[in-house]
């Protein structure tokens, strides 16, 4: 067994609004810079939609992630020698317009005007070539609130081809925000991918980073890439990607994205896992059997043989506390209401999501006279087809949605009879209490977590472990200068490289 | 003068390449790489950088064979001249083919496409047009002179010369009589070595083949990679 930690990440769909606060204030932080103008780090999607990069979840075209070759688990876009042989020239890679070209206006214009009869116009430039724009035709959300309805919608890799006549009826009509930042997956496809090996995932946190000076700008990251999360920016021809603010992280506060969310949807913590596992779990045959596979590599912080082991392979006590406590140890794992991205993907992604409950207050008509049973029926209904939500993080398999709505659903009947009553039956004879399999005090725990959890308890972040120096008498003093100007009288400390993890 | 051409130059030329290469590693490894444009233009890109990479690197392998490989090899395989000559008149022509119009698409594109030429630094535009006018001459050496003027023996005068170089015993004499296109494609061929440093052409030195070697999956720590900095 190899103790690994993860900080990782639940957003609880049924609260996000789509307002669109993490993306600025992640993009104001980290991408608002020349050749980032088109990259969100974190980015919000109105689903069902062709998405950010325009159907990155079509795989068919952008091959990216991990798929089964005799049994042995491959790139999908293939391996060294098929990198190698494509390093000329990526087919797999898009390019800016499957993005779209960023442009700003010419606010000067308004400034500068001199008075005229009509209204001066700020027109748009483009910011990568400077050049006027006419008519920008696709942009950063540009069918938010599906907007372009049944022209664009149906463009989601998600739809089953008859699906669509039907669903893009105003009536029927079915939307939901799907707010993304970078996975930090276990078995992340863009490490294997870069053949500069600059690509890495710290053994600490788990973050995924790219090295910008070994980084060669080959591009197998962004195409390998199923959640096209990894970006390449075209003036300093390096890949970047959303670094999980490890700046913050490592002092032990939340990402920028999670700190300013209104909706406080997001939910971090760290996750201790054996490494050893990973390949074998991201191995498994069946497409649906990797959620289950991927659960099986978590540890139970609650475990005093784990804490033991962790401790002797040296994991930070602050994270082993930290673990114990983890708002996302308990949404996905213990409560399994939290559900991985795209888990057919096999990179065994790290931030997770509870599905949305379609507004529940529109759908049922007269809520005060239910039974706790008629939810069921509710449950299976939903505005949102579970077939959809299953097709994004579940690999289709509609068992584990499912359970999640049901545990969601008793969860708001439970606080329902609390606070004004139930109808015939209580909701612990119920047959959606036996469906759901969770206890009165675990849909309590749930549901402070959920609804009123305070900062500290959504996000637990240790702060990083920073290993002492071997020799700080050696630094003392030095300012960091003590490469070129040793002081005097000692000497240099060697690298602890033989440590082995 | 033929001292300075075809002892003085090459070296000096092949001393800014390994000098200046090592000095921007180690001082400017976020410049390092192979500046892709990619992102902003695929369509041409794809025709003109498969036929110039691959166009190249055959081209090299014939410098190589035609080069490097001594007149007497061949003449110990029994090749006979007038079998070599011809050869290479046919493969190098198709692959020297293959390279210019690799290298015209990337130029044209390079210079028409707005998105790629307003985000085309000096050296961008100056690489591609060097290479154009070396590929150019190098073609019309094998393709038109072979055939209109007849071969050329390169194999007893520029691949001597050549060879004396990289050993450091250059034998300047061996080039004064080369024809004057050959001088002036390797005079700018050398030209193109200096000038790679501070090019795009540095990422020819960054062929991943350790990659064949590594884990997929990388992990490091911090303490690591702060002394990996330290040690650079």
């Amino acid at each position: 067994m190899r103790i690994k930690a993860q900080i990782a990440m639940v957003m609880n769909l049924d609260k996000c609004i789509g307002c669109h606060t993490c993306s600025v204030t992640c993009k104001n932080t980290w991408t608002n810079r020349p050749g980032t103008e088109y990259v969100w780090f974190n980015n919000v999607e109105t689903r069902p939609g062709p998405g950010y990069p325009q159907e990155w979840e079509n795989q068919e075209r952008y091959r990216g992630g991990w798929s089964l070759v005799k049994g042995k688990l491959t790139l999908r876009s293939g391996g060294p020698g098929a990198k190698l042989a494509h390093i000329f020239y990526n087919p797999d890679l898009p390019s800016i317009d499957d993005y779209y070209e960023p442009w700003t206006y010419d606010y000067q214009a308004l400034v500068d005007s001199p008075r005229r009869k009509h209204q001066p116009v700020a027109r748009a430039h483009s910011l990568v070539t400077g050049e006027v724009m006419e008519k920008p035709i696709w942009g950063p959300n540009w069918d938010d609130d599906l907007a372009g309805g049944p022209e664009i919608a149906p463009r989601d890799p998600n739809l089953p081809a008859l699906f669509q006549q039907v669903a893009f009826e105003y009536e029927q009509a079915f939307m939901m925000y799907l707010p993304r930042i970078c996975n930090h997956c276990l078995n992340p496809a863009c490490v294997a991918a870069c053949p500069s090996g600059a690509m890495y995932k710290r053994e600490e946190d788990g973050i995924v980073l790219v090295d910008q000076d070994a980084c060669r700008g080959w591009r197998f990251c962004v195409s390998a890439c199923p959640y096209k999360k990894v970006y390449f920016n075209w003036n300093t021809h390096k890949a970047e990607k959303c670094n999980f603010c490890y700046p913050r992280i490592e002092a032990g506060l939340p990402t920028v994205c999670s700190e300013t969310c209104v909706g406080r949807i997001r939910y971090l913590g760290p996750i201790l896992y054996d490494a050893d596992k990973v390949k074998d779990a991201a191995s498994v045959s069946g497409l649906t059997d990797v959620y289950e596979a991927q659960l099986d590599i978590f540890l139970n912080p609650g475990d005093p043989d784990i804490i033991q082991e962790a401790r002797k392979q040296g994991i930070p006590e602050s994270w082993i506390e930290g673990a114990k406590k983890s708002p996302v140890y308990k949404m996905a794992i213990e409560w399994k209401i939290a559900l991985p991205l795209h888990p057919e993907y096999r990179t065994l992604p790290m931030v997770w999501y509870v599905p949305p409950l379609s507004p529940m207050m529109n759908h049922l008509a007269n809520e005060y006279a239910m039974d706790a049973d008629s939810y069921l029926t509710a449950v299976d209904s939903m505005r949102i087809p579970v077939e959809y939500l299953a097709s994004i993080l579940a690999a289709g398999d509609t068992a584990p949605v499912r359970r999640s709505l049901l545990r969601l659903t008793a969860l708001r009947v439970a606080k329902r009879e609390k606070n004004v009553g139930y109808g015939s039956e209580p909701l612990a004879s119920s047959r959606l209490f036996q469906e759901a399999g969770l206890t009165l005090d675990q849909l309590e725990e749930m549901a402070r977590l959920l609804a009123v959890a305070k900062h500290q308890e959504r996000f637990v972040v240790p702060t990083g472990n920073r290993n002492p120096d071997e020799n700080l008498e050696y630094q003392q003093g030095a300012c960091g200068l003590e490469e070129l100007a040793p002081p005097e009288g000692l000497k240099k400390p060697q690298p602890a490289r033989s440590v082995k993890r | 003068m033929n001292q300075f051409w075809w002892v003085i130059y090459p070296y000096v030329a092949l001393v800014v390449m390994i000098a200046g290469s090592l000095y921007r590693y180690a001082h400017n490894p976020m410049s390092w790489g192979s500046r892709s444009s990619e992102l902003l233009e695929k369509s041409w890109l794809k025709w003109g950088s498969l036929l110039f990479h691959w166009g190249i690197l055959l081209v090299i392998i014939g410098h190589v064979m035609g080069l490097l490989v001594p007149l007497s090899f061949y003449r110990a395989m029994g090749i006979s001249s007038a079998f070599y000559h011809e050869s290479a008149d046919i493969l190098g022509g198709i692959t020297g083919l293959m390279t210019w119009t690799g290298v015209l698409i990337l130029l044209g594109r390079r210079l028409s496409n707005i998105r790629v030429r307003r985000n085309s630094s000096l050296s961008d535009m100056l690489v591609l047009i060097l290479l154009f006018i070396v590929v150019t001459t190098g073609d019309y050496l094998t393709i038109v002179r072979n055939n209109v003027v007849g071969p050329y023996e390169y194999r007893s005068t520029v691949g001597p010369w050549l060879r004396g170089l990289l050993v450091f015993h250059p034998n300047q004499a061996l080039m004064v009589n080369v024809p004057l296109l050959f001088k002036i494609h390797i005079i700018l061929a050398f030209l193109v070595f200096a000038v790679s440093p501070f090019t795009r052409l540095v990422h020819i030195w960054s062929l991943p083949l350790a990659y064949f070697r590594r884990t997929p999956i990388q992990y490091r720590d911090r303490e690591q990679y702060r002394y990996k900095k330290i040690s650079m």
